[in-house]
């Protein structure tokens, strides 16, 4: 928009408005900021009293994330001196490593279990919801309403038959129980905010690319989809936001092969004592992906408002 | 380019008779013209051609075979929408180009850019191409929309009301090139309009629509000249036709309940006094409003008369046309 118009707000509203949200996003961020600066802290840094603000930065904390240590005396140090850069940084504390930790692992099942049931909570929520919001479904509102319904307690309410039912089937710890589970609490949420967003959309541009020579289903890729892009693009975030954090299913339901990142991280503390740079440094590298998600759609987010080419 | 036929359809949304047994037969090469006013059945009508609303009743033939029960795409129609110009995510050009890309017409891009361009300059909205659909004025959009029938050759173009959002020069262009594009191409094409011009100048024939029945079909100066009823009369006509009690005037046929006059039918200098109340200078008419015994007439004078309110100007009915009671023609 350019130009002044007389919904456009004036000058001084949007200074203030500016302010307000700056001063907030400031309070918000704060404890993120700390914790990413724990992440470059020293142990002793880390518990320092009064805390630091100002500190050396160094790359332990990631390291000890990464990998598991056996304590070595001065004799086996000079026999084996440090080579690389991380060896150096455990050498220091009189210290080897001897492996890779487990959090690499509880990462990668992190990013397959969230962005998969994200990925099939949207597919199957987009088709549910377009269903119910073109389609004369019988019991339409009993339906919409169970689906709602379902939400309508913690989750985490039905934990013991959930962990009966994953035992009886074999899901337990495994990465298509984590998706199924994530997908089944996500998909009433998907399905309500897509047909709201569907909802929107004039069945007229569908009935012109019939008329245009497509299909039911090509009129719904090449037109419903690009249209409910916004919708698509929140409704996943959300679905990747409670999948990704998820913590007491996780807990819960898995310890080995499928366990995630979030039951992990809590365990890190009891490696070597209280390693807090560790822990800071695995909530940090955790909060990357949905960062990074919630960016790259961003475009679609803010793009979404289109005042339609609909003549009234 | 082809016959399509009407025979008995019938559709019903609740309690609404939205289109009632309509039988109607549009010729290969014709422009029917489809007159009603609001909620008539004029959209359920080209909505039931296209395809978009399966008739109760009745069945659809398109260039001979039965396509009652095809879909929309193998129909092979256009249809402009009355409340709907475009794909709000694609440009101008994408929009153009969109119903040449369909599987049914798989178009070589070669093809696609020619026709997008020939299409674009004769609406004249070759410079805005790569538009987005939304960052055009009303009758932009409303242009491409029936750009997007054009690049087409189908069975039949559909169109609700495609000019109405035009300004006056606009309109008058694109009816010339309306009907050039029909009488060169030899496009069969069904259109919506209330504007009695567009009716009048377009038409080979017209249909008039009332509450979903069609309730006759002419040429536009049958309609006009002959309506079946009060109803057809009232449909044309610009000042609107003036319907008065049938005694008003001497020499009205038994059973007539209702004299109805358009201008041409009101003869001035004789016959009963009416007083003038109103002379309306419209440039190229002027309108007289009258008044005789109580009822207003609306007539047309010479362009430059000396008229004034409050004379008086003898009139009579001249080739007027009577109605009965129902409304029905008697003579
Ligand atoms: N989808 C629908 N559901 C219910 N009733 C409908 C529907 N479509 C049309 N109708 C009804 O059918 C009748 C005819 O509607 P239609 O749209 O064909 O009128 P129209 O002649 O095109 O009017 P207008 O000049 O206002 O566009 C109206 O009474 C309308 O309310
Ligand atoms: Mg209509």
């Amino acid at each position: 928009m350019s130009g002044y118009s007389i919904t456009e707000p004036s000058r001084r509203t949007k200074w203030l408005a500016g302010v307000l949200v700056a001063a907030y996003a400031v309070i918000t961020l704060i404890p993120l900021l700390w914790i990413i600066a724990t992440g470059f802290k020293s142990n002793t840094d880390a518990i320092a009293y009064p805390p630091k603000v100002v500190f050396t930065p160094t790359l332990e904390g990631y390291v000890n994330l990464f990998t598991v240590q056996n304590r070595a005396t001065p004799a086996q140090l000079a026999e084996n001196p440090p080579e690389t850069w991380y060896d150096r940084i455990v050498a220091d504390r009189g210290m080897v490593i001897s492996g890779p930790s487990r959090f690499g692992e509880r990462f990668i099942n992190s990013v397959i279990i969230g962005f998969g049931s994200t990925f099939l909570s949207v597919l199957l929520g987009t088709l549910a919801a377009y269903a119910f919001s073109r389609y004369r479904v019988p019991l339409k509102d009993d339906l919409l309403f169970f689906i709602l319904s379902t939400r309508m307690m913690p989750p985490i309410a039905v934990a013991i038959p959930i962990f009966l039912m994953f035992r009886w089937a074999g899901l337990s710890d495994t990465h298509a129980g984590m998706i199924l589970l994530y997908t089944a609490v996500n998909l009433s949420l998907a399905v309500w905010l897509l047909k709201g967003f569907i909802d929107e959309i004039p069945r007229e541009y569908e009935e012109a690319a019939l008329i245009d020579g497509y299909t039911r289903f090509q009129a719904f890729v090449k037109i419903v989809l690009p249209q409910a892009a916004t919708g698509i693009a929140s409704t996943a975030i959300f679905c990747l936001i409670f999948a990704w954090n998820e913590y007491a299913f996780a807990v819960l339901l898995t310890s080995g092969t499928a366990q995630t990142a979030p039951p992990f991280i809590p365990t890190i503390i009891g490696v070597g004592g209280r390693d807090w740079p560790a822990v800071a440094a695995g909530a940090t590298l955790f909060l990357v992906p949905v960062m990074v998600f919630t960016i790259l759609l961003r475009r679609h987010l803010l793009r979404g408002i289109t005042f339609g080419a609909v003549r009234k | 380019m082809a016959e399509v036929a009407l025979r008995g359809v019938s559709k019903r949304f609740g309690a609404v008779e939205a289109v009632a047994d309509l039988s109607l037969t549009i010729a290969h090469g014709e422009f029917v013209v489809l007159l009603g006013p609001t909620g008539a059945g004029k959209t359920t009508t080209l909505r039931l051609i296209a395809g978009l609303e399966r008739p109760d009743r009745g069945m659809i033939a398109i260039d001979g075979r039965d396509a009652t029960h095809e879909t929309p795409a193998e129909r092979d129609v256009t249809m402009v929408f009355q409340h709907y110009s475009l794909y709000p995510h694609m440009t101008v050009r994408e929009n153009l180009a969109f119903p040449l890309r369909s599987p049914v017409l798989r178009t070589p891009e070669e093809t696609i850019r020619t026709r997008v361009h020939q299409v674009a300059e004769t609406l004249q909205i070759a410079h805005k191409l790569d538009n987005r659909a939304t960052a055009l004025s009303g009758g932009e959009m409303q242009r491409v929309a029936i750009g997007r029938a054009l690049v087409r050759n189908p069975a039949i173009h559909l169109m609700d009301e495609p000019l109405s959002s035009l300004d006056a020069k606009l309109r008058a262009d694109l009816r010339v090139e309306l009907k050039r594009i029909q009488a060169d191409l030899g496009a069969t094409i069904l259109y919506v309009t209330h504007d009695q011009i567009e009716a009048m100048t377009m038409a080979t024939r017209i249909g008039v629509l009332d509450a979903g029945r069609l309730v006759q079909v002419g040429s536009p100066r049958e309609i006009y000249e002959n309506p079946v009823s009060l109803y057809v009369a009232g449909r044309l006509g610009q000042p609107r036709i003036n319907t008065l009690p049938a005694d008003l005037f001497p020499g009205a046929p038994a059973g007539a309940a209702t004299i109805a006059l358009r201008p041409e039918h009101v003869r001035q200098g004789s016959g009963r006094p009416a007083r003038v109340e109103r002379v309306e200078r419209l440039g190229d008419q002027t309108r007289l409003h009258l008044t005789l015994d109580g009822h207003a007439i609306v007539t047309l004078a010479e362009v430059h008369t000396d008229l004034e309110p409050g004379d008086t100007l003898p009139v009579e009915p001249q080739n007027a046309l009577y109605f009965d009671a129902t409304g029905a023609r008697i003579a």
